[in-house]
């Protein structure tokens, strides 16, 4: 089942939540929403599950109009990032619910909702928690209940609200595993909310980065980092060195170090500003490559098996952070307080207003 | 507080002179305990002891014809049929209340909060006036109501309505702060799962609010129960016809009656104290659900 | 009064309650409210004066005034020093002490009044030891002091108790490491910690104080000028028909509950303010 967002607006008194969004999430896809907080995301999967209603544009599932349908109506299947289960039953009768309610004539009987919950429990893992209560199980055992709650009534759309947000960083990280291995095996269309980057990366078929109500960039994980669309895209995942440039025919400048830059092959003497990840940076111990800046290097921290450099080149105010693999560090014999020469190996070219006219 | 205390062992740290930095001296905690207690020995433990010894003195006997005598039956029969329709009343009114104003954002929500703690800070008395001056022969409706032959004050639907007034906050106070609490991310799981308002109310909301909502109904009980100011004003004290169990606890005080005016008083004081208990048990039903969710 | 907001919750139901809830309020509240407003404008200003400002009347303003801020004190210091103990000591029975502290909000005051005058009349409990110093307090303004310290016990206790329960301890622990001695850290820390809910509590017991009756009916003798408090008078003047002076009278009491309502929610909203 896709889901269609037409040119969706939303906002909350003088807060523009969303800015005129339009959007597709394709049949069977697990799409990650990225952004900072306020950027819109956790609004835009309220709007898709009916739990706020639009201002204006479409929601559509599979082509169908589901702008005007109740949330209880809309067969979606959404996990809270604060689990949202019912304190008051056990984790049996939380699964169960959604079946339990139905209307009288659709309820299945209760051999059949026992059986389905049991097997929900099984794939999530859980089934020996049955009887126990949401009190009683971990912070990543209850969002597991949460999302087979949500499986068991067959949503046409799986909608996760930071479903690991509240867990602490090694339940997150085996969790999301678990969550994309069980997304390859039940095949809903799914959208989940983070603000966490790696987390967008790794999980996701594809990953939509939003920023104060808009579409930053949209596409495969791979894709959204190797190729920021724009400086906020470039910032929001990971860390980034920013240098000035003048751009000239189709080349940015800095210092010495010429980088390419085709997009630009009309400007004639431009400023231009070039982002350049840390572990894009190549460090070299001597000046035999052409066309590297000198640097000093003011602060090695090692951080398990990578190196990270803090240099400062002679042109520059700004620090550069430069990210290298211990093993290379070592064979360079690279000290604190010692010189060394930077290039950067990958990196792309913005003109300085790109961040205002962006979107 | 205890358990950091016996978590170190006592004699290793625990010389004589040793204190903790937030405790007082151990004459002063002492002097400050039995202040503490002999004030509310004095203002609480001995009125309650008065009532239960005055009650029974004359023997259980003499208790038990004091509030079974015929005046005594119809009071208690006017007093329940009272409470059964003033509590359903302030029931439906409180939680409609709290689900708007928990529920809901609208503008105003303050004002309306401020309006429901009114009747509380009214004097009984007043509210009594009020509705004299409602229904009374001299008020706005008085001559309406002769004139269809219908009674309100000095009869059972003055004394419902007065008492209805003020009860009337009780059980949207205990509610309203304990259901903006919960939030209201469990009912929109509810709906997610297909479920329509009415269940997602009866599974949900009210298996959370329940305690609550007991506690917020025997209270109410208790003080209309209880209710005397108003009720004197506007019952015309009636005997067997427009007494409730206190207009006839001060009919029987004033014709010196007293062992009789404590029998009757003793049964809404054994009213008065279940409340507390149950006010206890629910205290302590949300302290283990907090140190629940706290784990 | 309220409007709702335009955009439109899943949650449903907020027309259902909000219409009831405003009907409820109208029909059994504001309405009638008005009603005796209304009522006592219809009797013009110099009939309205005359009635409210009496002798008599000013005599029971004076006592109810005066014996609720006396009651209402006592209740500060000690309700105060009541919530202090139990939240920071531990002593046999405190659990049942806690839970006694709410009798008096639960029992009815005609029970509270003739349980009152009984303990302190001359004969009573307490009374025959008080009689061998020569303090009477049955039938005296000092019964209705007593009185109206009895019902608003609860007030303070309720609302200093949880505040000093979430203070937090490295406050004072802070306090004790600059150097500060207990007393200091108790005047300079926590007192001020504790003001804004005590207040409350206090403008609470005495909101309840002004209006009693029941309790206080009991153990005052009633005597015109004497110990004869305004919800009293009202009562009277209803018996004798006299409902534009009980209106008027009434229209009075009113107005102060409703301005010590206003000063409860103004210490509330400084409350959450400092929270």
């Amino acid at each position: 089942m896709s889901i269609e967002i037409d040119h969706v607006n939303k906002r909350f008194g003088d807060f523009t939540a969303i800015d005129n969004v339009s959007l597709t999430f394709n049949d069977g896809e697990l799409t990650a929403l990225l952004g900072p907080s306020g950027s819109g995301k956790t609004t835009l999967l309220r709007v898709i599950a009916g739990l706020e209603q639009p201002d204006n544009g479409r929601i559509r599932f599979h082509g169908e109009d589901a702008t005007d349908l109740h949330v209880s109506k809309r067969s979606v299947g959404f996990v809270f990032q604060h689990y949202a289960l019912f304190k008051h039953m056990s984790v049996f009768e939380n699964v169960a619910y959604g079946l339990r309610v139905k209307p009288r004539g659709q309820r299945p009987d209760k051999a059949v909702i026992r059986d389905k919950v049991m097997t929900l429990l099984s794939l999530v893992q859980l089934d020996w928690t049955a009887h126990r209560y949401p009190h009683q199980l971990s912070g990543g055992q209850r969002q597991r209940i949460a999302l087979a709650r949500a499986l068991a009534v067959e949503p046409k759309v799986l909608l996760l609200d930071e479903p690991f947000g509240a867990l602490d960083a090694k339940v997150r990280a085996e969790l999301r595993r678990w969550l994309r291995r069980l997304h390859d095996d039940i095949h809903v269309t799914s959208v989940f909310v983070t603000h966490d980057q790696e987390e967008a990366l790794e999980v996701s078929d594809r990953v939509v980065v939003m920023n104060q109500g808009r579409v930053e960039q949209d596409g495969a994980p791979e894709r959204i980092y190797d190729y920021p669309a724009n400086p906020f895209v470039y910032r929001f995942l990971g860390n980034v060195n920013l240098f000035h440039a003048r751009i000239h025919n189709g080349v940015a400048r800095i210092g010495d170090v010429a980088l390419e830059a085709p997009e630009f092959a009309g400007y004639r003497d431009a400023p231009g500003e070039a982002y350049v990840r840390p572990h894009d940076i190549e460090v070299f111990a001597d000046r035999h490559h052409s066309g590297a800046l000198h640097a000093r290097i003011e602060l090695v921290s090692r951080v398990g098996p990578t190196v990270r450099l803090e240099l400062r080149t002679d042109e520059s105010a700004h620090v550069v952070h430069a990210e290298l693999s211990r093993h290379r560090f070592q064979e360079l014999g690279l000290v604190q307080g010692g010189e060394a020469w930077i290039r950067p190996a990958h990196s792309r070219v913005f003109l300085p207003d790109t961040e205002l006219a962006a979107g | 507080m205890s358990s950091s205390i016996t978590a170190v062992p006592a004699e290793a740290v625990r010389s004589a002179r040793w204190r903790r930095a937030t405790e007082e001296p151990v004459w002063l905690k002492r002097s400050l305990i039995g202040l503490a207690l002999a004030f509310l020995g004095l203002f609480l433990v001995l009125p309650l002891l008065v009532v239960l010894y005055s009650a029974f003195s004359q023997g259980l006997h003499a208790w038990a014809m004091a509030v079974t005598e015929p005046d005594a039956l119809a009071a208690i029969r006017l007093t329940l049929l009272v409470v059964a329709i003033a509590v359903p009343a302030n029931l439906v009114f409180g939680v409609a209340t709290a689900w708007a104003v928990a529920k809901f954002e609208f503008r105003g929500k303050s004002v309306l909060i401020s309006i429901i703690d009114m009747p509380f800070a009214i004097s009984p008395v007043v509210v009594g006036l009020i509705f004299v001056v409602m229904f009374g022969s001299q008020g706005w409706l008085g001559p309406w109501l002769s004139a269809h032959d219908l009674k309100v004050l000095y009869a059972v639907p003055g004394i419902v309505i007065v008492v209805v007034f003020g009860t009337l906050p009780f059980i949207a106070r205990e509610l309203i702060p304990l259901m903006q609490q919960q939030g209201k991310e469990e009912e929109e799981a509810s709906l997610t799962l297909g479920a329509s308002g009415w269940k997602t109310f009866w599974y949900v909301t009210l298996p959370n609010i329940k305690w609550g909502l007991i506690y917020g109904v025997i209270l109410c009980n208790a003080r209309a129960m209880g209710e005397f100011g108003a009720v004197a004003v506007v019952s015309g004290r009636i005997r067997g016809e427009t007494n409730t169990l206190p207009l006839h606890i001060e009919v029987l005080y004033n014709e010196y009656q007293f062992t009789a005016a404590f029998a009757v008083s003793s049964l809404l004081t054994g009213l008065a104290l279940i409340t507390i208990v149950i006010k206890s048990l629910v205290e302590w039903h949300d302290e283990r659900r907090a140190r629940r969710a706290a784990h | 009064m309220t409007s709702v907001n335009r955009t439109r919750s899943v949650i449903p139901g907020f027309g259902l309650t909000m219409g009831l809830s405003l009907f409820y309020l109208g029909l059994i509240f504001v309405i009638p409210v008005a009603g005796l407003l209304i009522y006592t404008a219809t009797m013009g200003w110099p009939a309205f004066w005359a009635a409210i400002s009496h002798p008599q009347v000013m005599a029971s303003y004076k006592l109810s005034f005066t014996a609720s801020l006396i009651g209402a004190s006592v209740n500060l210091v000690f309700g105060g020093l009541v919530a202090w103990v139990l939240v920071r000591y531990r002593f046999p029975g405190k659990r049942l002490i806690d839970a006694l502290v709410d009798l008096p909000f639960a029992l009815p005051t005609a029970v509270a009044g003739i349980s009152l005058v009984t303990l302190y009349a001359s004969t009573g409990w307490v009374g025959q030891y008080l009689t061998l110093f020569g303090v009477k307090v049955a039938y005296t303004q000092l019964g209705v002091v007593v009185a109206l310290t009895y019902i608003g016990l609860p007030f303070v206790v309720r609302t200093v108790q949880p505040v000093l329960e979430d203070l937090e301890a490295e406050l004072e622990e802070a306090s004790a490491s600059l150097g500060a001695s207990r007393f200091t850290t108790v005047r300079r820390v926590i007192l001020p910690a504790l003001l804004p809910a005590a207040l409350t509590g206090f403008a609470l017991a005495f909101a309840r104080a002004l209006g009693e009756y029941g309790s206080v009916v009991f153990i005052s003798g009633n005597l015109p000028y004497r110990t004869e408090i305004t919800p009293l008078l009202i009562v009277g003047k209803i018996e004798q028909f006299d409902y534009h002076g009980a209106a008027a009278i009434g229209t009075v009491m009113l107005v102060a509950a409703f301005l010590v309502l206003l000063l409860i929610n103004g210490l509330q909203w400084w409350a959450a303010k400092r929270r």
